[in-house]
């Protein structure tokens, strides 16, 4: 390997009105390395890939390939210099086949050679164990499949510097996994990766080198064999954090709820819950882990009214709520939120400001025709300051806040309801360290005063360690229900896959 | 290279400035048409608004054209805030005029007040029958409700015409097609020398304002627009908001009907609505689908036509000329809208 490294950028510095997001910025990056970059929302990350992959110019600084020194004023210069950025939110055209897509925008001639192309991307995923197939649409996709026909699509365009945005933050870890083989696989061939993750562990399983940024600033570039989390995370912050959950100890009395052989089918009459039983207790966490579309979102809608039951029953404080409308539902105290991919979808409108966002829950328990929007203005600022929303004002549309701060002022609204029993699906999902730990804190918080609360969530250190029993859904089944701490990732794993619990139920 | 910045945020003050410049530039851009046919451009727009605003008469006329554009933008604003894309307003204004002038022409000597307002339901009624139609088209088959709109007024314009010449035809015109005008019981009294629709438009402003910012149901319109899993999911009860924002919808175009019915036509004619459907969508946009604003561009829109009509005969320049430049206006205001999101910037690198 040469000693100039492959990409380096230097002083890089990019000013959005007065926010300084990126402020002198270096980065080195050596071919047939994975490079992490860890960071806060909001730390500059995004930005400084932003530039590397030629969307945003930056206002000082340079870029050097190979020791080159070169500048982009559009996305299509850095493809010409085989950077190949592979964005948060997919870029594909839904109704076209993988190799429509990669073709999509191809300097090619008047007639295209199918076959061709085919046969280059048979041999780009032999070389880099890209497993696509080329003739499947987008849309009947998983996840993953979008994730490596992302990947696959930059590498046909000659890309061998790679920049992944948090790729993983809505795989399963089998999907996880599977594209950790493939980030070393071209690795092995010579590519440069660029790895941009909230999760520790990723970082510490996968990178070479981490460099670590603050506030638009460089603070260490770090080989990952000389530092642990703990550091990374400290560095990352900015003061000592503690990075264990507490599990609040409440003493279990009545059940909130209790669901009885729930089953539910879809508008397809496709068995979606099949004969789901559980209870939660007040004062209780109760967790559940699956991989994603195991039936999370059908129970969350089911609970909260959205959703017609087929069978079953499901008690609320007593009360069986089958049947029941989500006004009503809303009314005796239940509340759900679900983050979800795209988060902001569901719970929240997009163009409407703070205000009017946190009247939605609620102004329908206001009496008569009109709205008060003055507890709502009082609370939104309230949430601001708990929070540490960054926001411009409480009648500035959300829409044009980062993900993160839409998020806390979805689970703001749904904790400032005082529920009787919280259904938090994927709370934390794309939030950076800090942020996650004030959730857990609101979480137990609500346990302590005898919320019930339902977690479903993707990170199982942290369901193993916040919850109080962890339940384990495959394919709309209950595989399992275990305790929290007696539970390992290994079996919850396992579970998830479908392998059913042969031991008792805790 | 110029390069386009999306601006974080913009004062009231600096938008509404960006606005009036793109009106005074679709104006200045329209004079190159009036220097090309020889005239003075300034001269003419002095005298369009002299035509518009000159005199107590000329200021009442414009008010007259007003009052159906600012009524039926609010019906549309409604159903547009709904995301509910309401290109009926024209057909709904005929069937609500057609069914005020039922009554009109059925109880001739009725009492003046009680037949009014007789009249007014009717109209109301009539209008938000007809939106109710593709409403459930679209509620139950999924149909678009653009296109079911806008066929549904070829329906109502025609079925005018079939009134007029069959079944109401009036025996007394000597064999022309035309329906019987009303009796003075059926027509709108005058305050000020104007029809009271004027009040009634007032008011309406007024109410829209108020349920569309303090109500519940109006507060559950503007939330199952942007987004129906939202609504459903905070408990809004989606079938009866999209009945009560479409009756509203329908029936304030309804109530245009019978007020020009009643106030202007003082008889049943296709012409009746004259398009106002149409150009009330127009108000409803520039109005920013906000009540007081529709209140200011509807005035706006009724001194444009007015002003145009008044250029035609005292220049001889074509009505369609006054047509264009109210296009034309329309096109720069709508192009301003870029500049308001975004500013321009010449500096190298500071592109987004």
């Amino acid at each position: 390997m040469s000693t100039v490294p492959h990409i380096s950028m230097k002083g890089i510095t990019k000013v959005f009105g007065k926010v300084v997001a990126n402020n002198n910025i270096n980065l080195e990056i050596n071919s047939g390395e994975i490079h992490s970059l860890l960071g806060e929302n909001g730390a500059g990350k995004s930005t400084l890939m932003n530039i590397l992959s030629g969307i945003y110019i930056p206002d000082r600084g340079s870029i050097f390939i190979s020791g080159k020194e070169v500048t982009f004023s559009a996305p299509k210069d850095a493809i010409n210099a085989k950077i190949g950025m592979i964005h948060q939110h997919f870029k594909l055209v839904e109704v076209m086949t993988s190799l429509e897509n990669i073709m999509v925008g191809q300097k090619t001639g008047f007639l295209i050679n199918k076959n061709k192309v085919i046969k280059d991307i048979i041999e780009l995923s032999d070389m880099y164990g890209l497993e696509v197939d080329v003739n499947k649409r987008v849309y009947d996709m998983s996840v993953g499949e979008k994730q490596i026909l992302e990947i696959l699509k930059v590498v046909y365009r000659g890309a061998t510097i790679l920049v992944l945005d948090e790729p993983t933050t809505v795989f399963t870890p089998q999907e996880t996994k599977k594209l950790f083989k493939i980030m070393n696989k071209m690795k092995e061939q010579g590519c440069a990766i660029i790895f941009i993750s909230h999760k520790m562990e990723e970082v510490m399983e996968i990178s070479d080198k981490i460099t670590v940024l603050r506030k638009g600033e460089t603070i260490v570039t770090l080989d990952k064999r000389d530092t642990n989390p703990k550091e990374l995370a400290e560095l990352m912050v900015g003061h000592p954090v503690d990075l264990s959950i507490k599990r609040v100890k409440v003493e279990r009395t009545e059940n909130v709820l209790e669901v009885k052989n729930l089953k539910v089918v879809d508008e397809e009459g496709i068995e979606r819950l099949k004969k789901l039983s559980f209870t939660i207790g007040a004062g209780e966490i109760l967790g559940m882990a699956g991989i994603v579309n195991s039936g999370q979102k059908e129970l969350c809608e089911t609970l909260i009214g959205m959703h017609p039951v087929k069978e079953g029953e499901i008690y609320f404080q007593g009360e069986d709520i089958v049947g029941k409308n989500t006004r009503e539902i809303i009314k005796k105290g239940i509340s759900m939120s679900f983050i979800p991919e795209d988060r902001l979808g569901m719970g929240l409108v997009g163009s409407m400001d703070m205000v009017d966002n946190l009247m939605l829950k609620e102004y329908q328990c206001q009496k008569g025709l009109f709205i008060d929007k003055k507890p709502a203005i009082s609370r939104a600022i309230e949430i601001i300051e708990q929070l540490e929303i960054k926001t411009p004002g409480i009648y500035y549309p959300i829409k044009n806040l980062s993900g993160g701060n839409i998020q806390k002022i979805l689970l703001g609204r749904e904790l400032a309801a005082n529920p009787k029993l919280l259904i938090m699906a994927y709370p934390v999902r794309g939030l950076d360290i800090n942020t996650c730990y004030t959730i857990y804190d609101l979480i137990n918080q609500q346990k302590a005063k005898g919320v019930g609360v339902l977690f479903i969530g993707e990170d199982l250190d942290v369901l193993i360690q916040l919850c109080d029993r962890v339940m384990v859904i495959c394919g709309g089944e209950i595989t399992g229900i275990l305790k929290g701490e007696n539970a390992t990732k290994e079996e919850i794993g396992l579970l998830m896959t479908g392998h059913k619990n042969e031991l008792q139920e805790a | 290279m110029p390069r386009f910045i999306k601006r974080d945020e913009i004062s009231k003050g600096r938008s509404t400035s960006i606005r009036i410049f793109s009106v005074i530039l679709a104006l200045f851009v329209f004079s190159i048409v009036f220097i090309l046919m020889q005239k003075n451009p300034l001269d003419i727009y002095a005298s369009m608004l002299k035509g518009a605003f000159g005199s107590s008469y000329s200021i009442r006329e414009t008010i007259k054209l007003a009052i159906p554009l600012c009524i039926a933008a609010l019906g549309i604003a409604v159903a547009f805030k709904m995301h509910f894309w309401n290109i009926g307003a024209e057909g709904q204004i005929l069937m609500g005029a057609f069914a005020a002038s039922v009554f009109a022409l059925k109880f001739p000597e009725m009492p003046r007040p009680s037949l009014l307002l007789i009249m007014m339901v009717a109209g109301i009624i009539g209008g938000s029958l007809w939106a109710l139609i593709p409403a459930v088209f679209k509620a139950k088959w999924g149909t678009n409700e653009t296109i079911v709109t806008l066929m549904m007024n070829y329906v109502a314009i025609k079925w005018i015409v079939f009134l007029q010449h069959g079944p109401l035809k009036d025996p007394n015109a000597k064999g022309f097609a035309k329906i019987a005008n009303f009796t003075d019981n059926a027509i709108l009294p005058e305050i000020f020398k104007v029809h009271i629709g004027w009040i009634f438009a007032i008011l309406l402003v007024l109410f829209i304002f108020i349920f569309m910012k303090y109500t519940k149901t109006g507060y559950e319109i503007a939330v199952l627009g942007e987004s129906e899993k939202t609504a459903l999911y905070s408990g809004v009860n989606i079938k009866k908001t999209i009945i009560i924002s479409i009756l509203l919808s329908g029936g304030l175009c309804g109530l245009v009907g019978m007020i020009q019915a009643s106030g202007i036509s003082n008889t049943l004619v296709e012409s009746v609505s004259g398009g106002v459907g149409y150009t009330a969508i127009i108000v409803a946009w520039l109005g920013y689908l906000s009540a007081p604003v529709i209140l200011i561009v509807s005035i706006l829109f009724a001194a444009l036509q007015q002003g145009g009509s008044f250029i035609q005969t005292s220049y001889g320049i074509p009505g369609a000329a006054a047509l264009i430049l109210q296009s034309m206006i329309l096109f720069f205001v709508l192009g301003s809208e870029f500049f308001i999101r975004f500013k321009i910037s010449k500096k190298e690198g500071d592109a987004k």
